[in-house]
């Protein structure tokens, strides 16, 4: 009978306090594991390596809102661009794709984002290496959608389902055109899954997204206000416009297919610069801050900020506040031993009268205290991941997080090791003192 | 040979200072096979006695020799092993740990010896002290006399050369005694394996051929007066 059995057998003859100390080490395991699996989920959303596009370029303000709004759609955007300004990034020589997204709009079921963008969007890697998968058919007809994974799933949408949006979130009012699903993208493990992509000439085609000509002029006046050349090129578009318009005002207001591209206007721009020359990027963005009203941002490097900053501190508290947990849950375990060594004096005497050397006894008890405190970190470490699983619908619908439940974190892997140390610890004491009995004491006592 | 005792000095460290001689023997012995009850008044140093046979506890001089070799120059572990492999024990209150099951109690008295624990002569044992049916039952579960036949079988679970009974019938009620008596004495007859059983009792010795009295023979003023100061 090996001593782990032995172990295993005192345990079990006094189960409940073992199942009690045991409890609630797997309970501070239990928590640090929710607590590892949620900022895992939060730390694989916010610091892809890459987004499949080396700058976002967007209106001046606060870049980390940008990068939130633009590609992890948690933040509400900006302002707009003037599409004159992504026609302007598209013919620099250093840029390979400039992909204009046009957002703001949510579903009207589950509030999911709306991004009006264009088919090289899809055409893209979403991710290094990484490219879209469809079920479906292709954006053919102005209202036509792709919908990511999750809308399809939380939404119980499918090809051929009809929906409505919201303007300008889920506070706005209901817009009137109602639109189809013709393809749903397999997951991805991005923002995208949780995306209703629209057409983006569908998206200025909506009722109410075509601004008033006179606040349009306005905003091009202040965009393009160090640039007479294009500042005029616009102007002249919007009077020419207006003229038709005026020739025309049976044409309703909305259906802006004949709208010039001044009057369309763009919330961000994905870019992609030539692979062979990194700093093509760095150049464009430098450039770029310089003039006008934009800013070009690196995706990763305000959200790294952002993490090192802000989330990362809570992370590292919350695992700290868990790990004291454990850790007083180890004392828990200390006590429950130390207590019953008074009780089972006699039994260490007569194990030790029947052959059992002090270090067969010491390791008996250091076995128990590590069985508890591994039994319950086992425990806690399933019951954990379990807990994740199965709250991990409830945090995508409520935060937008895609939760793994089965990953692993690295803190994980140093668990199991720490808590048998952590078992060796408290039970080094109470072994102590079974190491130390007086057989002839014990057996008479 | 299975046991002898030379020059056996025992003293106790009083809680006011000095110590108090507990047993002064010159010379003990007994042969393989043989049985012998030893008799003594309560508080007389019969424990004292059995516990330095079984190697718990060290005399302040004098030899030990059972099968051969003296346990009194045994470094502690490997006293306790030796222990485990050639001393069987029977206590006056059985002493089953109360985790482990009437077949794993046996099982445990083979755990520390060494050479292995083998479970179909744990099993035999059980079966031989009529315990076959209960090999699964914790002690809980098992009467008294239950009790002290699984001690039985778990003391010749190593095949001692040497038995010690501590009081074996002390607790046992009068109907059972002379059962459990027999009981050990049988299963030592038959596994050729000496016995020393320690009582106070007249009526529980009174079967044996051999029988001691612990006075006749323990002189304690023979402790050296220095430790008996």
């Amino acid at each position: 009978m090996s001593l782990l059995k032995i172990a295993w057998k005192n345990i079990l003859q006094r189960r409940v306090a073992s199942l009690l100390t045991s409890l609630s080490i797997g309970l501070g395991v239990m928590l640090m594991v929710l607590v590892l699996v949620i900022a895992g989920a939060v730390e694989t959303a916010f610091t892809q390596r890459s987004i499949g596009y080396d700058l976002i370029v967007g209106p001046k303000g606060s870049d980390l809102q940008l990068v939130l709004s633009a590609v992890y759609r948690v933040q509400p955007p900006i302002e707009n661009l003037p599409y004159m300004y992504l026609e302007q990034i598209q013919k620099d020589r250093r840029v390979v794709a400039a992909i204009p997204l046009a957002f703001g709009d949510v579903t009207q079921q589950g509030s999911f984002p709306i991004v009006g963008t264009t088919a090289q969007f899809f055409e893209n890697d979403y991710m290094p290496g990484r490219k879209f998968r469809f079920r479906g058919g292709r954006i053919t007809a102005l209202f036509d959608a792709i919908i990511g994974s999750e809308v399809a799933r939380t939404n119980g949408w499918d090809l051929n389902s009809k929906f409505s949006i919201l303007h300008g979130g889920a506070q706005g009012s209901l817009h009137d055109e109602l639109f189809t699903v013709v393809a749903v993208l397999a997951p991805t493990g991005t923002a995208n899954d949780r995306t209703v992509f629209l057409n983006l000439q569908g998206f200025y085609a909506i009722e109410g997204h075509e601004k008033p000509i006179d606040e349009v002029e306005k905003r091009l006046r202040d965009f393009y206000a160090a640039d007479p050349q294009r500042l005029n090129s616009a102007l002249q578009q919007l009077q020419d416009y207006r003229q038709r318009r005026a020739a025309n005002p049976d044409v309703p207001e909305g259906l802006a297919m004949d709208s010039p591209p001044a009057m369309q206007e763009v919330t961000a721009i994905l870019v992609k610069t030539r692979p062979a020359t990194p700093f093509d990027a760095i150049s464009l963005s430098s450039e770029l801050q310089k003039g006008f009203q934009a800013m070009a941002v690196n995706p990763i490097r305000p959200i790294q900020r952002f993490m090192a900053s802000v989330v990362g501190n809570i992370q590292k508290a919350l695992v700290v506040l868990t790990a004291i947990i454990i850790l007083v849950s180890g004392v828990g375990i200390f006590v429950s031993i130390y207590n019953s060594m008074v009780d089972r004096r006699r039994e260490i005497g007569v194990m030790r009268a029947l052959g059992a050397g002090r270090h067969h006894v010491f390791g008996i008890i250091l076995a128990e205290a590590s069985l508890l405190c591994l039994g319950g970190a086992a425990g806690g470490w399933l019951a954990g991941h379990s807990l994740a699983i199965l709250a991990s619908p409830w945090v995508i619908q409520q935060t937008g997080l895609l939760i793994d439940p089965w990953a692993v974190n690295s803190i994980e892997a140093i668990l199991f090791p720490a808590l048998g140390l952590l078992g060796i610890l408290v039970g080094f004491l109470p072994a102590l003192t079974a190491y130390r009995t007086d057989v002839a004491e014990a057996l008479s006592s | 040979m299975s046991l002898l005792l030379e020059n056996i000095r025992k003293t106790y460290r009083q809680p006011e200072g000095g110590r108090l001689p507990v047993l002064g023997i010159d010379q003990f012995q007994l042969q393989r096979g043989e049985q012998a009850a030893l008799i003594g008044s309560s508080g007389g140093g019969k424990t004292t006695l059995l516990n330095i046979i079984a190697g718990i506890l060290t005399p302040d001089s004098g030899r030990v020799v059972i099968d051969g070799r003296d346990i009194v120059a045994m470094p502690e572990v490997v006293r306790d092993r030796y222990r485990a492999a050639r001393i069987g024990i029977v206590f006056q209150t059985f002493n089953l740990l109360p985790a482990f099951t009437a077949l794993e109690n046996v099982m445990l008295g083979m755990t520390f010896s060494g050479r292995g624990v083998d479970q179909s002569f744990a099993r035999d044992l059980l079966q031989k002290v009529g315990l076959g049916h209960r090999l699964h039952h914790s002690p809980k579960r098992l009467s008294v006399g239950e009790q002290q036949r699984v001690a039985v079988a778990r003391s010749l679970a190593n095949k001692p050369v040497l038995l010690l009974a501590d009081e074996p019938t002390a607790n046992v009620d009068p109907a059972n005694q002379q059962l459990i008596l027999d009981l050990i004495r049988d299963s030592c007859r038959e596994h050729n394996v000496s016995l020393l059983l320690v009582t106070h009792s007249m009526e529980a010795a009174a079967s044996f051929q051999r029988i001691e009295r612990l006075q006749d023979f323990n002189r304690p003023e023979l402790c050296a007066p220095e430790r008996s100061a």
